[in-house]
């Protein structure tokens, strides 16, 4: 393909895009217009019956509580898939390349930014997930916001530090555990005789940290099973690198 | 108050348009989060701020830090297997 013809094409797709969004922007509905019952009937009945001030996290920890258990275990499972695929057999011999060096390039500025830094993001994170059911967030944003801390201290710290937040066979437990407890959450609804996921815990006070029965607990477990996973994914693509060593061809 | 959204949706397109351009990986890893953080600012604008903490994570934390190990471990990998390779070379 030629240049010419390559820049014609985009051209034409440019000036199809270009209408389609005209006329999108043209006749977009004003601004904080909603069309549609369900969101109205949910933001009504969502803070009685859930006592639960964010109706996102309602919605997905509670009304369709399975799918999101669904959604939970295709991370499980893609992290699964990951460690599979890249996993190192037991019993064969590696050779040693040569660490890669433990001295941090940055510049101390940076470095000495790096703390601060480190300590906002797991707060904020902390906050994320502990008030899922209030303002928006919850478990899976949380998670990431917390598993990136270690790879904040990664850039700014050496690959030792990072080894040791991750190196440990407790993660993969904790991952396991975070999403084992979701299940098992829901099944105890059934141990009461209550449908799968029926929110039985005391739904509190509405706006209180521990509000909201299932929902509080659910975001927690899985935003305990998010971190642990990208932790997992984190160290088992940069295990050689971390460890400076191969398996021998 | 609809022009600003316009505005906002315009500029993600030419964004995207700019990953695709930019040709150098690790930079193009830089672009494709700051085209995440955008996506993040729109769904913020319409009104929807969990998806809108959902896009920034996994726009600007998770997609950039999985596709940067991806390519630390490749360039890993290349790097000490050519370095192998050739010395077997020098052997024959």
């Amino acid at each position: 393909m030629t240049e010419r013809m390559r820049v014609s094409i985009f051209l034409i797709a440019g000036c199809i895009f270009f209408g389609l969004y005209c006329y999108a922007s043209l006749n977009m509905p004003p601004w904080g217009h909603y069309r549609g019952p369900y969101g109205d009937a949910i933001a009504r009945v969502a803070v009685y019956e859930r006592h639960a001030t964010d109706v996102v996290n309602a919605i997905n920890y509670d009304y369709r509580g399975f799918d999101t258990l669904g959604e939970e275990f295709i991370l499980f499972t893609a992290v699964l898939g990951v460690m599979m695929l890249l996993r190192r057999e037991e019993g064969v011999p590696t050779r040693p390349v040569g660490k890669v060096e433990d001295e941090s390039k940055l510049s101390s500025a940076v470095r000495v930014m790096c703390r601060p830094a480190v300590t906002v993001t797991l707060v904020f994170g902390f906050y994320i997930g502990s008030h899922g059911q209030l303002t928006p967030g919850g478990g899976f944003q949380a998670g990431v916001i917390l598993a990136a801390v270690p790879f904040l201290i990664y850039v700014c710290e050496n690959v030792e530090a990072f080894r040791r937040v991750t190196s440990h066979a407790a993660v993969e437990v904790i991952e396991a555990v975070g999403a084992g407890s979701y299940a098992l959450i829901g099944l105890a609804a059934v141990l009461f005789g209550v449908p799968l996921l029926t929110n039985i815990l005391p739904l509190g006070k509405t706006g209180d940290v521990f509000s909201a029965g299932n929902i509080a607990l659910i975001s927690v477990c899985v935003g305990v099973e998010v971190t642990a996973a990208f932790l997992l994914v984190g160290f088992t693509y940069l295990q050689e690198i971390i460890t400076g060593e191969m398996p021998e061809k | 108050m609809i022009w600003f959204g316009a505005a906002l949706m315009l500029l993600v397109a030419v964004s995207g348009l700019l990953v695709v351009q930019t040709r150098d990986v690790t930079a193009q890893v830089v672009a494709l989060g700051f085209y995440g953080l955008l996506m993040g600012l729109v769904f913020f604008f319409f009104q929807a701020p969990d998806v809108a903490l959902s896009q920034v994570t996994v726009g600007a934390i998770a997609l950039p830090l999985m596709v940067m190990l991806a390519i630390s471990r490749m360039k890993f990998r290349s790097a000490h297997s050519q370095s192998a390779n050739s010395k077997g070379d020098k052997h024959d």
